[in-house]
C-alpha cells in the first residue's frame, strides 16, 4: 500500500524519513498547533511552493532542462484563478473555469515553447525562456484592464472558503472552523495529491527515461528514445503542475499580481529551494520550500531577539547588534545559502541519503 | 541469401575531408562481417551514418529494402539496428541495472508509460538480469556505472547493446583496453550471437588474431573507401591489406 503510494520510492535514510514525517505532519495540523494568521499564511505557503518546486524539480533535477519561465506557469494558474473569479463571481464554476483556461494556456504554450526550442543548446534554452517569461511579465502588466496591472486583481472565493464563513460557531481545538481553515485543508490535500502523482511520474518508466536524458542524451537516442518528445513532455508536464500550483496560490490570497507570482524574484527562490532540498530527489522539495521559507519568514523575527540579546556585551555589543539588525535579514539569508549549498551540494536529502549509505556500509 | 543492412555510396564530407567515401556494401544475416584499416580510416564514422548519428552528405542506408536515409537515430534503432560504442557512453550516475534495463524498457516500447511504477516491471528486470549474467556483471548491478573500472564499462557497454535486441549489431572495438582475462566474456557473447544465425553482425577490430577467429568476411577500409571485401584468409594475403593496414598495425 505505501510502496505503492509513494511509488518504491522510499526516503532512504531515517533521519531524513523522521524529518518528512515532523515536516508532513506539522502541515496537517498547522491550524491547531500554530494558531494565528501569520503562522498559516507561511503553512499555506510552504504547501504552495512544495508543489511549485517539485513541478521544477522534474524539469530541472530529472530532465536536466534549465528553464527560466517556471514562475510564468506558476502565474498563469494564478491570473487564471483572479480573472474567472474577478469576471464569473465567486463560484466553484468559476474556479473550474479558471483552473481549466490555465492549464490549457499554460500546456500549449510550454508544448510550443518546448517543441520550438529544446533541440537547441542548454544555455540558450534557458535564454529563450527567460526572454519569453520577461516578455510574458510586461504584457501581464499592460493588459491591466484583464489583469489589474501592476495592482493586481482582488476577488472574492466561494462563500465556503471565504474568512467570513464559519462552519460552527465554537473554536475547535483552538482553531476557529471558517472557511480560512476549510481552503487550508483544501490546499493540504491538492498538494498531497499533486506532489504524490509527481512522485509516480519519476519513478515510472517514462521518468527513467528522463534520468537517461539528463545522464547523457546522445545515447538515450542512440537507445531508441526520442528525446525531443521526452523533453517537451516534461516541459508541459512541469508547466502543467506550476499552473496549479499558481492557482492553489491565488485561491488562498484571494489577490493575484505580478509581484505574487510572475516575478523573477520567484524564480531564484525557487532554483533555491531545489537546489537546498537535493536536485532529482522530489523530497527534496518538501525538505527545501520548508527550510526556505520558514527562514524567510522568521529570520527577521529570530534577528531581532539575537539582535537585543548581544546588545549589551561590552565591546563588540554595538557592532554584533547592528550586524544582527533585522535590516541585514537579506545578508543572513544569503549567507546562509551560499554556506548551505557550499556544504551539501547534493542538498539536504543528498546529504542524507549518502550518510545512511555510508552507515550501513561500516555497520 | 538477402541481406539486411546495405548501403549505396555510402558518403560523408567534413569540410574538404572524405571521411567515408562512397562505400556500398550489402550484410547478410548469419554473417560476421570485420572491418578492418588503420586509425582515422573512418570505420567507426561508417558506423555513425548506419545508425544515425551523422547525416550522410550522399548515399543511402537499406534495413530490409527500406530507405532509412532520411530517419533519426532513435527511429533506426527501433527499426533493429544496435550500436555499441568505441567510446564507452553510459549514463554515468545512474546504476548498472538501470542502464541496461532502459535498454531493455526501449526494446519493449514502455517508454511513454507515465503511471506505473518503474520497479514493478519483474519482466524488464528478469530480462537485464540475463543480460548482467551473461556479461558477469551480475554482482555489481547496484553500483553507479561511473564508478566501474574500465573494463566493467566495456561490458556494460556490450551488455546494452545485446539488452537492445537488435537485428543488426554493430561493435566498435568492443574489447579495446580490457585486461586479456576480460576479452573471453566479450569474445563468448559474439560468438553466442554468431551462433543464432539470425542476426548480422558488424565488428570493428584491429586484433588480427580476434578477426581471423570470427570472420566470416573481411571488409577494409582505406582513407574512408572500401578497398577490399572478401573471405577473411584471401583478404587478409591480399597485397592492399598487406600494405594499407598491417603495414600501419606494424608501426602502431
Ligand atoms: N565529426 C567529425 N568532424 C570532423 N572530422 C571527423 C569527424 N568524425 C570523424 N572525423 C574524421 O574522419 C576520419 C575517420 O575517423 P573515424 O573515427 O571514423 O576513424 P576510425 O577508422 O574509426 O579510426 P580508429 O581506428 O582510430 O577508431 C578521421 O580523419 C577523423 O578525424
Ligand atoms: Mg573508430
Amino acid at each position: 500500500m505505501l510502496r505503492s503510494v509513494l511509488s518504491n520510492d522510499f526516503p532512504r535514510s531515517r533521519v531524513l524519513t523522521a524529518l518528512l514525517v515532523v515536516i508532513v505532519l506539522g502541515l496537517a495540523f498547522a491550524p491547531f498547533l500554530f494558531p494565528g494568521a501569520k503562522s498559516l499564511s507561511v503553512a499555506a505557503k510552504i504547501l504552495v511552493f512544495i508543489v511549485l518546486v517539485a513541478s521544477y524539480d522534474l524539469l530541472l533535477g530529472y530532465t536536466g532542462i534549465v528553464s527560466f519561465a517556471h514562475t510564468m506557469f506558476f502565474g498563469i494558474g494564478a491570473y487564471g484563478i483572479a480573472i474567472a473569479l474577478a469576471r464569473l463571481g465567486p463560484t466553484w464554476g468559476a474556479v473550474a473555469v479558471g483552473v481549466v483556461t490555465g492549464l490549457a494556456v499554460s500546456l500549449v504554450l510550454s508544448f510550443v515553447i518546448g517543441l520550438f526550442s529544446l533541440r537547441v543548446k542548454a544555455i540558450f534554452y534557458a535564454m529563450i525562456t527567460l526572454a519569453v517569461a520577461a516578455a510574458f511579465q510586461t504584457l501581464a502588466s499592460q493588459l491591466s484592464d484583464f489583469t489589474g496591472g501592476e495592482d493586481g486583481l482582488t476577488f472574492k472565493v466561494p462563500e465556503m472558503l471565504s474568512p467570513g464563513f464559519s462552519l460552527a460557531e465554537e473554536p475547535f481545538l483552538g482553531a476557529s472552523l471558517d472557511g480560512k481553515l476549510i481552503s487550508y485543508y483544501l490546499l493540504f490535500f491538492v498538494a498531497v495529491a499533486l506532489f504524490l502523482v509527481m512522485l509516480r511520474i519519476v519513478n515510472s518508466p517514462f521518468g527513467r527515461v528522463l534520468q537517461a536524458i539528463r545522464e547523457n542524451d546522445f545515447r538515450a537516442e542512440a537507445l531508441g528514445y526520442r528525446t525531443v518528445i521526452y523533453r517537451t513532455l516534461s516541459n508541459v508536464l512541469g508547466a502543467g503542475f506550476a499552473t496549479l500550483a499558481g492557482a492553489m496560490l491565488a485561491l488562498w490570497l484571494r489577490y493575484n499580481g505580478p509581484d505574487t507570482s510572475l516575478s523573477f524574484e520567484i524564480m531564484l527562490d525557487i532554483l533555491l529551494m531545489v537546489v537546498i532540498g537535493g536536485m532529482g530527489t522530489m523530497y527534496g522539495a518538501i525538505v527545501g520550500s520548508t527550510v526556505f521559507i520558514l527562514t524567510q519568514s522568521y529570520l527577521q523575527d529570530l534577528m531581532k531577539l539575537a539582535s537585543g540579546g548581544v546588545a549589551h556585551l561590552p565591546a563588540v555589543g554595538g557592532f554584533l547588534s547592528a550586524l544582527l539588525s533585522p535590516d541585514r535579514w537579506l545578508l543572513w539569508l544569503g549567507v546562509l545559502f551560499v554556506l548551505s549549498v557550499y556544504y551539501f551540494p547534493t542538498g539536504i536529502v543528498g546529504k542524507l541519503r549518502t550518510r545512511a549509505l555510508g552507515g550501513t556500509r561500516r555497520a | 541469401m538477402t541481406p539486411s543492412l546495405e548501403t549505396r555510396n555510402l558518403t560523408i564530407r567534413f569540410g574538404g575531408h572524405v571521411a567515408v567515401d562512397s562505400v556500398s556494401c550489402a550484410f547478410v544475416p548469419g554473417t560476421l562481417t570485420a572491418i578492418v584499416g588503420p586509425n582515422g580510416a573512418g570505420k567507426t564514422t561508417y558506423f555513425n551514418l548506419i545508425s544515425g548519428q551523422l547525416k550522410a552528405s550522399a548515399g543511402e542506408v537499406f534495413l530490409h529494402g527500406e530507405d532509412l536515409s532520411s530517419l533519426p537515430a532513435p527511429l533506426r534503432t527501433r527499426r533493429g539496428l544496435g550500436r555499441a560504442f568505441q567510446l564507452t557512453n553510459l549514463f554515468p550516475n545512474l546504476t548498472v541495472m538501470e542502464n541496461v534495463r532502459l535498454a531493455v524498457q526501449s526494446r519493449a516500447r514502455l517508454g511513454l508509460n507515465l503511471w506505473s511504477i518503474w520497479s514493478n516491471h519483474r519482466e524488464l528486470l528478469g530480462k537485464a538480469e540475463e543480460v548482467l549474467e551473461m556479461v558477469a556483471l551480475a554482482d555489481k548491478r547496484d553500483v553507479a556505472a561511473s564508478a566501474l573500472p574500465h573494463g566493467d564499462q566495456r561490458k556494460l557497454e556490450v551488455a546494452i547493446l545485446i539488452a537492445l535486441e537488435p537485428e543488426v549489431f554493430m561493435f566498435d572495438e568492443p574489447t579495446a583496453g580490457m585486461s586479456v582475462d576480460e576479452v573471453p566474456v566479450i569474445l563468448d557473447l559474439i560468438r553466442k550471437l554468431k551462433a543464432e544465425r539470425d542476426k548480422t553482425i558488424l565488428l570493428v577490430e584491429h586484433k588480427m588474431d580476434v578477426v581471423r577467429e570470427l570472420a566470416d568476411r573481411i571488409i577494409v577500409l582505406h582513407n574512408g573507401a572500401l578497398v577490399a571485401d572478401g573471405e577473411p584468409e584471401a583478404v587478409i594475403a591480399s597485397p592492399v591489406v598487406q600494405e594499407a593496414y598491417l603495414g600501419v598495425e606494424v608501426k602502431a
